[in-house]
Order: structure tokens, then C-alpha cells, then sequence
């Protein structure tokens, strides 16, 4: 293994997650096959590649929706590899899981405030909804709708307004560009920047490397189960490699 | 009444004077006794298994496995202290004391296999536990079947027959208590969660094994609970009431009510214990016992059938997911 190619050395000064070695299994089909990388304080960190790559593995794996077969996950310096997402929630980490995982049947007021599950400050879930309405002002007029009646791009909004519920430091969302038009999917682009300006690091995985790129500091480069390639954002849209694979240029 | 009066010991103490009152009218009638001590036994089993199948989302259908597990342990403890007496306390106190005993014991080891069963398997998603449960109830079904401490075949016989109205209906009071009470806390909106989506409701941040786990402990305490009163009012309990034909009939009665409504499991369960039971005796007293064995015949069909027709015509269920006691309170929570 040669290791990812490496363009523009970086480390994060102030490290919030760190994954070494990742590795991840089902049964005989392995997933990941060792993956590294970090993520600073306040940072946008994109994790970009093909369908099967490994993304959603990685996210679900640091977010301990499932558990890894090696490697080590820590948060803030604390090891947190192999951990329930149960007890990472309260450690500040937020998963807003692929396809957006809503709760259909239940009202838009309900999903947000199930997203506020294992925090008991009345007044600070509150001041966090107005938040999100900032974010979302169509949340504000839907709030008695059943999520599963809001349009695919208003379901996205949810999700994501619904992870911010726990007030988290440390937000993973999976492809929120999925099935979206693309006014949509650069609104809600717009409103994670504003996000991440409130102090929410991010990890991004995403299919629409364009976007992911532009508003990340830092990408990586998922090919079948392993780091290809690492790099600031800006430089990876510009490489050659990236342009063909993912930006069909 | 306030909300606050609902917590706390104040319904039970309430509830007692009523059951009394009950006891004493109705001492003089066997059959209205035995048929209300049977309804009050499908509806402890009716409302557990609703905690678990309807509540939580989860498929058991192993409930009558636990029910032995109370009946025969719950059984057997009686038996063996039939001769021992508080002898300091009048006769009937003692019995209670023992009977109260009894109660506990097969509830508790009912729940201890709940707990046993439901760790590996409550992990699994989706239709794995259907067919953990089943194999649990076959299992304690065989096993009780070729103990010879348990009667084999012949079952259990001579078991006192303790069983008093006001007791079995201070536990069915004591199972919607637990069950409503379950459905309005913090423990009902992770339940809740689980049913919707077990995936969001992790990434929420619920312990869904946890909470899938004591809600199948709390479930199986119940199931064991009603096996220990069923065992002390009828003759004989053998391996044959504990099939899988029970615990389907209690499927039936949560499915047919709505699955996640207290209020449609006692509905159902009230209705489809009366109905064959009604129809049994009635049919015994006009000195045609053929027709009497004919209802338990035609029993699973008609259940069936009923089923289908549901499924048909209100696949939610009678009651959906609603309880009576929705009506009072501000608004239905948003159901369109
Ligand atoms: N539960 C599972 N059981 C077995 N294999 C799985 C499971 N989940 C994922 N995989 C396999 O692991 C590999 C990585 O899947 P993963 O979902 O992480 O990819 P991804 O990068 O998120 O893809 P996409 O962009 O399509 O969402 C794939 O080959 C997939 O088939
Ligand atoms: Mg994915």
C-alpha cells in the first residue's frame, strides 16, 4: 500500500476528532480498509467518493452506530472507538444519517424535539428551535405537518435542523445534497457555512464533490475502503485526478 | 383530577375498596367469577404484550412461553407450601400471603427469562425476534413437558385455588398502571422512537437495546404474573394451555384493539375472551357438549378470519394508536 497521495501537508491546531486505522467489516465484506484523518475546531472537513467507498461506514463508525473492527476514534483526545451513539451525544456529536432518517409519522415540532432527546435545559431547546427557524424559516410555518408530507429538500432541512437540536460540536451529515434540486442543495449549502460560522465543525460526506469542496478546509478522498487522496479543499477541486473522477471535467 | 394525582400509590388505594365491593357481589356466582378471571388474565397478557409489540415496534410471539414460566413456577411454589400456614394469622390472610408470594415469584422468574431472551435477541432487527420468541415458547413447552417435577403431561394438579377476583383485578389495575404510565413518560417517547425508526432514534441518541430490553422484562413480569393467577383458579394446568395457539390469540387481541393502544388491547382482549368462553358455556348448559367442543374448533378460524378482516378494513386496528384518554387531554398529538 502506497499510502493517499498528499496535497498540502496540514495539521489541525486544535484537533477535534482524529480516526487512525479505521477499520470496518460486515461479516466478510470489509469496508474500510484502515483510513486516517482529522478534523480541527470549527473546521468544514469533506469526505468525498464513489458509491460503495466507505463513506457512510466511516460516518457510522465514528458516530458508533456500528462497531469497528480496528483502529482508534478519539474525540477532543478522548477515545471514544467502539463507543454507543447513546453516549456520544452528549459529547457533543450529532449524526444526521443518510437518507435523512426522519421520523415520517411524526410532526415536524416532534422530530425536532425528539432531536433534543437527552437534554433537559427548557430554555436553551427553545432558543435553539428560533435558531433553526432562522436557518429554515419554512420549518416555522410546517411545525403540525407530518414530516413524511414535507417536500425531499424540506425533509433535509429538518434533519439537519433536527441534529443541531442537541446542540452539538460536532456535526456528520451524509450526502444532505441526495435527490435535491440544485437551488435547493446550494441554499442548504449556504446555511451549513452559516452553521459552521456559529462554531459547528462538520463532517461532510458527499457525492456532489463540487460544492463539498468549495466549502470545505479540508477533503479527503475515499476510493474503495481507502484514503486516495488528501488535501485543502480548494486544491483538491483543482487536481487533475479529482476533475476527472468526480467533477467530470 | 390533576395529573400529579395519577402518580404516586393514590389509584391504588382507591382501587381497593372498589375491588372488595366487587369480591363480595359477585362471591356467590362461579361462573361469572371464572369468566372474569379469565378475562382479567388475556388482559394482563393483552397489555404486557402490547408494551413490546405495539409500543416498542418489536414482534414477539412467544408471550404464552412466559405465562408458563409463571404459571408452573408460581404453581409449583404453592404446592410445595400448601401445608405450611402463618399460624399466627387467620387462614384466609396466610393464603394470601403465600398466593401474594407465589405472584412475585413466577412474575419475576418470568421476567429473569425476558431478560435471558431478550439480550442476544433484542440486538437483532426486525423479524429475528419473531422467531427467537417462538422458539423460547416451544422450548419451555418441551421442557415442562418431560420434567417430572412439572407433571409432564398431566400437568400440575391440586394447586389451592387463591386465585380471588380482587386480586386478579388489582394486577390487570396494577398492568394498565404500569403501562399507561410507561406510555406517558420519557420511557414512552423512546419506545416510541424505536417503533417509528430505530435507526433516527439512535442517531437521537435512545439506547434502543436498552429500552427494547426492559420493555421485554417488564412484559415477560406481566405475562408471568397472569400465569400465576391463571394456575390458581383453574383445575389443572398442563403444557397444552401454554401453546403457541395462546400466544397467538394474544397477538390477535393486541392487533385486532391496534397495535401501541392500551385501551384496544383490554377492548379486544374483554371481547374475544367473552365471545368463545360465552359461547362455550352457554352451549354446555343446553346439555349438548358436542356443541361446547365445537366452539374451540371453530375458535382459530374465526380468529383468523377475524384478522383478515381487519387487515382489510382497519389495518390500524380498532383503536389505532389512540387511547380513551386522549379525549381529555388538549389535543391528539399530531395525528391527522
Ligand atoms: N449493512 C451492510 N452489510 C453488508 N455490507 C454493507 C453494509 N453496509 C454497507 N455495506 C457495504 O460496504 C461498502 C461501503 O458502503 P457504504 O455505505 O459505506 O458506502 P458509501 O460510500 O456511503 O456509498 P454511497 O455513496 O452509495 O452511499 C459497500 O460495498 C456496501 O455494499
Ligand atoms: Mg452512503
Amino acid at each position: 500500500m502506497s499510502g493517499p497521495a498528499v496535497l498540502g501537508e496540514r495539521t489541525p491546531r486544535d484537533p477535534l476528532l482524529e480516526v487512525k486505522d479505521l477499520q470496518v467489516a460486515y461479516g466478510a465484506i470489509t469496508a474500510l480498509r484502515g483510513i486516517s484523518l482529522s478534523l480541527g475546531q470549527g473546521e468544514v472537513v469533506a469526505l468525498i467518493g464513489a458509491n460503495g467507498a466507505g463513506k457512510t461506514s466511516t460516518l457510522r463508525a465514528i458516530s458508533g452506530m456500528l462497531r469497528p473492527k480496528a483502529g482508534k476514534i478519539t474525540l477532543r483526545g478522548q477515545d471514544i472507538t467502539g463507543k454507543k451513539a447513546h453516549t456520544l451525544l452528549p459529547l457533543g456529536m450529532a449524526h444526521a444519517p443518510e437518507g435523512r432518517g426522519i421520523f415520517l409519522n411524526l410532526s415536524v415540532e416532534e422530530n425536532l424535539q425528539l432531536g433534543a432527546y437527552l437534554r433537559k435545559d427548557t430554555d436553551g431547546i427553545q432558543s435553539d428551535l428560533e435558531q433553526s427557524f432562522g436557518f429554515f424559516p419554512v420549518l416555522k410555518d410546517r411545525l403540525q405537518q407530518l414530516a413524511g408530507t414535507l417536500s425531499g429538500g424540506e425533509q433535509q432541512m429538518l434533519a439537519i435542523s433536527r441534529a443541531l437540536m442537541s446542540r452539538p460540536s460536532l456535526l456528520l451529515l451524509d450526502e444532505p445534497s441526495l435527490g435535491l434540486a440544485p437551488q435547493i442543495i446550494e441554499k442548504i449549502f449556504g446555511i451549513l457555512r452559516d452553521i459552521n460560522q456559529k462554531g459547528v465543525s462538520i463532517l461532510l460526506v458527499e457525492q456532489n464533490a463540487h460544492l463539498a469542496l468549495n466549502l470545505a478546509h479540508y477533503g479527503y478522498v475515499l476510493e474503495t475502503g481507502e484514503i486516495a487522496m488528501t488535501g485543502p479543499g480548494k486544491t483538491l477541486l483543482a487536481s487533475e485526478e479529482v476533475k476527472k473522477a468526480y467533477l467530470g471535467e | 383530577m390533576s395529573k400529579d394525582a395519577l402518580k404516586g400509590p393514590l389509584p391504588v388505594i382507591l382501587a381497593l375498596p372498589v375491588l372488595a365491593l366487587l369480591q363480595v357481589t359477585l362471591q356467590d356466582h362461579d361462573f361469572l367469577i371464572y369468566l372474569t378471571s379469565l378475562v382479567g388474565v388475556n388482559v394482563i397478557l393483552a397489555v404486557s404484550l402490547n408494551i413490546v409489540n405495539g409500543m416498542t415496534g418489536q414482534f414477539s410471539i412467544g408471550h404464552a412461553g412466559f405465562m408458563a414460566v409463571g404459571a408452573y413456577s408460581g404453581g409449583k411454589l404453592s404446592l410445595e407450601m400448601k401445608d405450611y400456614a402463618l399460624s399466627f394469622l387467620p387462614h384466609v390472610v396466610s393464603d394470601q400471603i403465600s398466593f401474594m408470594l407465589a405472584i412475585l415469584v413466577g412474575g419475576a422468574a418470568a421476567a429473569l427469562c425476558g431478560f435471558i431472551v431478550g439480550l442476544p435477541s433484542l440486538r437483532l432487527k426486525g423479524d429475528y425476534l419473531a422467531i427467537v420468541t417462538l422458539g423460547f415458547g416451544e422450548i419451555i413447552r418441551v421442557i415442562v413437558q418431560n420434567t417430572e417435577a412439572f407433571g409432564r403431561a398431566l400437568g400440575l394438579s391440586g394447586i389451592p385455588q387463591s386465585s380471588s377476583l380482587a386480586m386478579i383485578l388489582f394486577w390487570v389495575f396494577l398492568t394498565l398502571l404500569v403501562a399507561k404510565r410507561i406510555a406517558d413518560s420519557s420511557h414512552g417517547r423512546s419506545l416510541w422512537a424505536i417503533r417509528e425508526d430505530e435507526i433516527a432514534a439512535e442517531a437521537m441518541g435512545v439506547n434502543t437495546t436498552g429500552y427494547k430490553v426492559r420493555a421485554f422484562v417488564i412484559s415477560a413480569f406481566f405475562a408471568g404474573v397472569a400465569g400465576v393467577l391463571f394456575a390458581h383458579f383453574v383445575p389443572i394446568i398442563n403444557p397444552g394451555s401454554f401453546t403457541f395457539v395462546k400466544s397467538m390469540e394474544v397477538v390477535v387481541m393486541i392487533v385486532a384493539g391496534g397495535l401501541g393502544s392500551t385501551t384496544g388491547s383490554v377492548v379486544a382482549a374483554v371481547f374475544l375472551t367473552l365471545l368463545p368462553e360465552g359461547l362455550r358455556s352457554a352451549f354446555s348448559r343446553l346439555d349438548d357438549p358436542s356443541l361446547a367442543q365445537k366452539v374451540d374448533q371453530i375458535r382459530m378460524p374465526i380468529y383468523g378470519l377475524l384478522l383478515v378482516a381487519i387487515m382489510l378494513l382497519r389495518p390500524q386496528g380498532i383503536f389505532g394508536t389512540h387511547e380513551i384518554w386522549d379525549r381529555w387531554k388538549k389535543k391528539p398529538k399530531g395525528a391527522t
